[in-house]
C-alpha cells in the first residue's frame, strides 16, 4: 500500500510534464491529441447525419414540392409547388386541413392524458416501493414487464381483449358485470380513444416507475431519519423530500414521455391497422396515411414540418420554464 | 422488518392504501399477461367463442402450428439478425462518443450533445420518407442495397438507440473517477488502451444498461421495419400480424406466438434490470 502512493504521486508530476514535452518537436502527437475526441465522435456523427439530420433537410425540402409516385425514383426532378402543400395543411375549411386538425387535437388530448397518468402511476408505485417489504424485487420485476413487452406482442394482445365477440373486456363489463346493455366496440368508433389510452398507460407507466426509482436511490437517507427525528409524518416527507428532490428527474422524464408519446406510431398502428378511427387518430398515423395511402409525400412531408416546429417550440417553452424554475430554486 | 420499530415506521393507513394501491396495480399490470399465457395453451374453440378465463383443456398445439402458419423462424432468425447487429455497433459507437465527450474538452461539445439529443425529439414519420428515398437512391447510385435490406435496418436501428446511450453513458464515464484512467495513461496505455482497460470495464453495468435498451429497441421497432423490409428480410415486427390477416384469426397461435417473441427480450430484460437501474441512478438521472 504504501509503495503505490509515491507512484502515484511520481505519476502526477510526470503527467504534468508531458504536455510541454509534447508541444516540442512531436508535432504530430499533438494533432493526434486534438484529433482524438473529433474522431472518436465520429461514427454516431456521420451516422446520425445519414439517418436523422440529411433526411430531416430533405423531408424539408421535399414539403416545397409537389412529389407524387411518379417521382419517387427522382424526388429531384419533382416540380417545385411553393407552400401550396402547407396551405393545404392549414386550410382548416377544407377536408384536408380540417382532418389534420382534427387529429392535432385528438393527439394533444390523448398525450396530456397518457402522460399524466403514466407519471402518476409511476410515481406513486415508485414511493410506494421506497422501502422494503417481502416481495418488492418480484413486484418490481413485474412492474416492468409491459414495459419489456416488445410493442407488437404487447398491443396484440390488448387487440384481442378489445375484440367484440371474445374479448375479456367486453366479457367482464358486459357478461360478468352487466354494465353494459350489449357488448360494445372498442376499437372502432368512440370507444377506441379510451382503448388506445388504456394501453398507452399500461405500456408507459412502468418507464416513468422505472425513472423514479432511480432517482429515489440518490436522495440520502439521511434526510428522512433527520425528518422523523425532526416529528414528520409520512405525509410530510413525501411533500418535502422525496417531491422536491425529484424534481430535476421528474423534468426530463415528463418531457421525454411527452415526446414519445406525441410521437407515438407503434401503439396505434398496432391496435387498429393502417385505418384509425377517427376519435383515435393520432398524428403520427394521420401522417402516415396522408404520404403512403395516398402516395401524397409533398403534403405529408409538410404536415411533418408542422409536426416538428409545434414540438420545437414546445419543447424549448418547457426547457426555459423549468430552466427558469430551476435556477430560481437554487437561489 | 427490522426499520418497523424505526422512527420511520409509516404509518397504519399508508401501508394499507399501498397494500391496495400495489394490489390493484398488479392486476392491472398481469391480466394481459394472464390472458397471453392462457390463450396461448387454449384450443382453437376457446378463443373464437365468448372469452373464457380458464381453458376447456389445455394443449400446445398451438405452439407447434405458429412454426407452419408463417414463415416465423425466418422472422425470428431476421429479428435476431438485425437486432444484435445493432446492438453490438451502437454500444461500440456510444462507448466511443461517451469517451470523447467525459474526458475531453473541445470545440463544438456542446453542440454535439444537443444536437444528438435533440434528433430524439423528430417525429419518426418526418425522416421515414426521406430516409427511404436516400435508400433507394443509394441503392441505384452505388449498388450497396439498403432498401428492403437487413443492412439498412441496422444502420436505421442503431441510429434510434444512439442518443439515448450516450447520454447515459456520459453520465456513467463521469461517475468513474478520472485518476484511474490517468494512471493507465501514465503507465503506458494509449487513450484507447486507457478506455478499454480501465473506463469501459468500471462501467460494465452502464455498458449493460445501454445494450438492454439498444436491443429492446430494435426489437420492438414496427414502423420502420414495415417500410424497409420485404417477404425475405421481414422481422417479427412485421411478421406477426401475418396470423390476423388470414381469413381465421388463430387468436391461440397469435398468443403463442406473442410470447414466443416476447420471451427472450422479456428474460434479458428482467435478469438485466438491475443494471438498467443502476445505469440510471449513476448516468441520467444523476
Amino acid at each position: 500500500m504504501t509503495a503505490t502512493v509515491p507512484t502515484r504521486a511520481d505519476g502526477r508530476t510526470v503527467r504534468r510534464s508531458s504536455p510541454g514535452a509534447a508541444r516540442g518537436p512531436r508535432r504530430t502527437g499533438r494533432i493526434r491529441r486534438i484529433g482524438l475526441p473529433y474522431l472518436l465522435l465520429l461514427p454516431a456523427l456521420l451516422l446520425e447525419l445519414l439517418v436523422h439530420l440529411v433526411p430531416m433537410v430533405i423531408g424539408i425540402v421535399m414539403s416545397f414540392k409537389e412529389l407524387t409516385q411518379f417521382y419517387i425514383r427522382d424526388w429531384g426532378a419533382a416540380p417545385w409547388s411553393g407552400l401550396d402543400n402547407y396551405r393545404m395543411s392549414v386550410d382548416f375549411d377544407a377536408p384536408v386541413g380540417k382532418a389534420l386538425l382534427h387529429s392535432f387535437f385528438v393527439t394533444v388530448g390523448f398525450t396530456l392524458l397518457s402522460v399524466g397518468l403514466c407519471w402518476l402511476l409511476g410515481t406513486a408505485a415508485a414511493v410506494c416501493m421506497q422501502d422494503t417489504f417481502r416481495g418488492r424485487s418480484l413486484l418490481r420485476a413485474l412492474f416492468l414487464v409491459p414495459y419489456a413487452l416488445p410493442v407488437y406482442a404487447a398491443v396484440i394482445t390488448w387487440v384481442f381483449m378489445f375484440q367484440h365477440d371474445n374479448g375479456l373486456v367486453n366479457h367482464v363489463l358486459h357478461d360478468q358485470l352487466h354494465l353494459t346493455d350489449k357488448p360494445s366496440f372498442w376499437l372502432i368508433g368512440d370507444n377506441s380513444f379510451w382503448a388506445l389510452l388504456t394501453v398507452s398507460v399500461w405500456k408507459g407507466w412502468p418507464f416513468a416507475f422505472l425513472i423514479v426509482m432511480a432517482g429515489l436511490q440518490n436522495i440520502p437517507r439521511e434526510l428522512y431519519e433527520a425528518a422523523a427525528l425532526d416529528g414528520a409524518g409520512m405525509r410530510q416527507q413525501i411533500r418535502r423530500i422525496t417531491l422536491p428532490s425529484l424534481r430535476p428527474v421528474n423534468q426530463v422524464l415528463i418531457l421525454v414521455l411527452f415526446l414519445w408519446t406525441f410521437n407515438d406510431f407503434n401503439t396505434p398502428y398496432v391496435l387498429f391497422g393502417k385505418a384509425a378511427p377517427e376519435a383515435a387518430d393520432l398524428i403520427s398515423v394521420h401522417i402516415y396515411q396522408a404520404s403512403f395511402v395516398t402516395w401524397n409525400f409533398g403534403t405529408g412531408s409538410a404536415m411533418s414540418v408542422l409536426l416538428l416546429l409545434f414540438l420545437l417550440v414546445v419543447t424549448g417553452g418547457y426547457l426555459l420554464l423549468t430552466w427558469r424554475g430551476r435556477r430560481a430554486s437554487d437561489v | 422488518m427490522s426499520s418497523f420499530r424505526s422512527p420511520m415506521a409509516p404509518p397504519r393507513s399508508f401501508l394499507w392504501s399501498r397494500r391496495i394501491f400495489l394490489t390493484l396495480l398488479t392486476g392491472f399490470v398481469l391480466v394481459p399477461v394472464y390472458v397471453m399465457v392462457s390463450s396461448s395453451l387454449k384450443p382453437l374453440a376457446d378463443v373464437s367463442g365468448r372469452f373464457r378465463w380458464l381453458p376447456s383443456g389445455l394443449t400446445i398445439r398451438p405452439y407447434i402450428d405458429i412454426w407452419s402458419t408463417v414463415p416465423l423462424a425466418k422472422y425470428f432468425v431476421n429479428s435476431l439478425i438485425v437486432a444484435g447487429a445493432a446492438t453490438v455497433c451502437s454500444v461500440v459507437i456510444a462507448v466511443f462518443a461517451a469517451y470523447a465527450v467525459s474526458r475531453y474538452s473541445f470545440r463544438g461539445k456542446r453542440v454535439f450533445t444537443v444536437t444528438v439529443l435533440s434528433t430524439q425529439m423528430f417525429p419518426g414519420i418526418l425522416f421515414l420518407l426521406p430516409l427511404f428515398l436516400i435508400y433507394v437512391n443509394i441503392g441505384n447510385a452505388t449498388g450497396i442495397a439498403l432498401f428492403g435490406s437487413r443492412g439498412g435496418l441496422i444502420l436505421t436501428y442503431l441510429t434510434f438507440s444512439l442518443p439515448f446511450s450516450i447520454w447515459m453513458l456520459i453520465g456513467y464515464f463521469d461517475s468513474v473517477p478520472r485518476d484511474l484512467d490517468e494512471a493507465a495513461l501514465v503507465d503506458g496505455c494509449g487513450p484507447l488502451g486507457a478506455l478499454f482497460r480501465v473506463v469501459v470495464p468500471a462501467a460494465v453495468p452502464g455498458i449493460v444498461a445501454v445494450a438492454v435498451y439498444a436491443f429492446m429497441t430494435a426489437w420492438g421497432e414496427v414502423l420502420f421495419a414495415s417500410v424497409m423490409t420485404d417477404e425475405t428480410t421481414r422481422t417479427l415486427a412485421v411478421g406477426l400480424q401475418g396470423y390476423s390477416t388470414l381469413n381465421d384469426v388463430y387468436w391461440n397461435q397469435i398468443m403463442a406466438a406473442s410470447l414466443v417473441v416476447s420471451v427472450p427480450v422479456v428474460a434479458g430484460f428482467l435478469l438485466l434490470q438491475r443494471y438498467l437501474v443502476a445505469g440510471l441512478t449513476a448516468g441520467a438521472v444523476k
